[in-house]
């Protein structure tokens, strides 16, 4: 049984005192179900998570009680993703026809900050100032640059890349392009990473009412189908956030088996996506991801980025609404947006920023502490 | 007089003339890890030795922390006296990659590949006077 996503809802990314963090994933849920035509009464399940604003259950109380099953996903970075494949594995089971998935966050602002306990780490860990997550993305890139040749122009780049899709996309959080010289030139926070290159935690919701692809018509005229939602952890070996020490031999990644993976279920290779959302919790991990997702050899980023490829109206479309650069992240919804996003796409609805040439395939991916990532592949 | 006490127990060898890191090593897979853990990461298994690492290897990625943690940091430092600091990954031969906090913060005298000693020095003083040692990896002179 295939899967439609024949509904989407998006709370604008960004910072939104007046509304709490539930109340924005309210928002995004009621222009899900307006989106597919659909009351609350007919969802027979919700899936949905947030980090730091409360259980997503309690949806129900702005949405209405009735009933059904609705259980609260907790998987950091990669919540929203665990929603959307649980989601999945209900209605190909069978067991529900209809269902909604959320996703919604309001954090602090500053970076995030985690307590070793949380993660089986002692104390020490975090006293002596390691337990950064930022930390650990430059050291990544910094590794990775040394190892094939990526330059510092073009971690701007892939910034610069982000504030210009974001400001063509109405719910991103900066919408105001910012020159390559000054992002290359502002305050470094973790050598080689410029302030313009890290996103920052945020606020915003998302949600999607999906059902079986047999009945998908008889709500959407565009239904979208869900060809694979995939979830991996770390294997042995792999570089990972958070780790006091690495293995001398190192593995593929979370990220490279949940991208095999899902091109295995969805029967499609990298060459035929046509547009493409890759965790950028800053410019190293956008460039570090087309590789380790397949889109091309490692290396091959810096004359890709430099050329304009992975642009709109490129070859390789990536982050066309901004990403996590331009829109912040919100941990529990910010897996979701980049569904939201690839179904505007795959739907021709996607506005000033529509990838052009009709788009028939698109590819979400998200990576999280510590060392989990989520892959989908949307086909219209 | 004050006490010198490790930021944590098991860390590394203390008190000791000639302090080393502790990793363990499983006796299964021959995988060592650094904190010294009750078991393998890599297989599981709960046969593990632990062992006195390396104290000199080779950089093998770093950065430089430019804004002062949040808590649970605890360095002693205020916003006003916080100064940036280095991080890198240290790669000691036939053991692990050790993550940890380099006595260098100029990124023009910070490169991959370099080699470094691991070296065990004041962390911070306590109000009672109690000095707390951690380790630390320094350029090779
Ligand atoms: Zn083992």
């Amino acid at each position: 049984m295939d899967v439609a996503i024949i509904g989407i809802g998006m709370h604008p990314f960004g910072r939104t005192p007046a509304r709490s963090g539930l109340q924005q994933g309210a928002y995004a849920a009621r222009l899900a179900l307006k989106d597919a035509g659909i009351e609350w009464r007919d969802i027979e399940f919700a899936f949905g998570g947030s980090a730091s604003a409360g259980n997503a259950d309690a949806l129900g109380n702005e949405l209405g009680l009735t009933g059904i099953p609705f259980i609260n996903v907790a998987n950091g970075c990669a919540t929203g993703g665990s929603s959307l494949m649980t989601a999945c594995s209900a209605i190909r089971s069978g067991a529900h026809d209809i269902g909604l998935v959320a996703g919604f966050d309001k954090h602090d602002r500053g970076a995030f900050n985690a307590d070793p306990g949380d993660w089986g780490l002692g104390q020490w860990y975090g006293e002596l100032g390691l337990m950064i997550t930022t930390q650990f993305f430059a050291m990544k890139i910094q590794r990775y640059m040394h190892d094939y040749g990526i330059s510092e122009n073009t971690l701007a780049r892939v910034a610069e890349k982000a504030f210009i899709n974001g400001s063509l996309n109405p719910n991103a959080w900066r919408r105001t392009p910012v020159a390559v010289e000054d992002i290359a030139g502002a305050i470094m926070v973790n050598n080689p990473l410029t302030k313009y290159m890290f996103c920052s935690p945020s606020e915003g919701g998302v949600a999607l009412v999906l059902c079986r692809a047999d009945k998908a018509k008889h709500y959407c005229a565009k239904p979208v189908y869900l060809k694979s939602a995939v979830l991996k952890s770390r294997r042995y070996g792999s570089f990972e956030v958070f780790a006091p020490s690495q293995a001398l031999q190192q593995a593929e990644g979370p990220t490279v088996d949940a991208s095999r993976a899902a091109f295995e279920m969805a029967g499609v290779g990298p060459r035929d996506i046509d547009v493409i959302q890759l965790q950028d919790t800053e410019s190293g991990a956008e460039v570090m991801h087309m590789a380790e997702n397949g889109f091309c050899e490692h290396g091959e980023q810096e004359q890709l980025i430099q050329s304009g490829a992975t642009r709109i109206g490129g070859s390789m479309p990536i982050n066309t609404d901004g990403g996590c650069l331009a829109n912040g992240e919100p941990i529990g919804a910010s897996g979701l947006r980049q569904v939201y996003e690839n179904v505007l796409q795959l739907r021709g609805e996607a506005g000033a920023r529509q990838v052009p040439g009709n788009p028939q395939l698109g590819y979400t991916h998200v990576y999280g502490a510590p060392g989990i990532s989520a892959v989908t592949i949307l086909q219209r | 007089m004050s006490n010198r006490l490790p930021i944590a127990e098991g860390l590394f060898t203390w008190p000791a003339k000639k302090p080393a890191l502790l990793g363990s090593r499983c006796d299964r897979c021959g995988i060592a890890s650094f904190p010294a853990a009750q078991s393998c990461m890599a297989c599981g298994s709960q046969e593990v030795t632990v062992e006195e690492l390396p104290s000199r290897g080779t950089l093998w990625t770093w950065t430089v922390q430019q804004f002062m943690p949040k808590s649970p940091y605890n360095s002693g430092e205020t916003p006003e006296t916080f100064r940036p600091y280095g991080v890198g990954y240290l790669e000691l031969p036939g053991g692990v990659r050790v993550e940890g906090r380099l006595t260098e913060s100029d990124p023009r005298k910070l490169r991959v590949g370099m080699a470094m000693d691991v070296v065990f020095d004041t962390w911070r003083t306590e109000p009672n006077g109690d000095e707390i040692v951690s380790f630390f990896f320094q350029p090779v002179a």
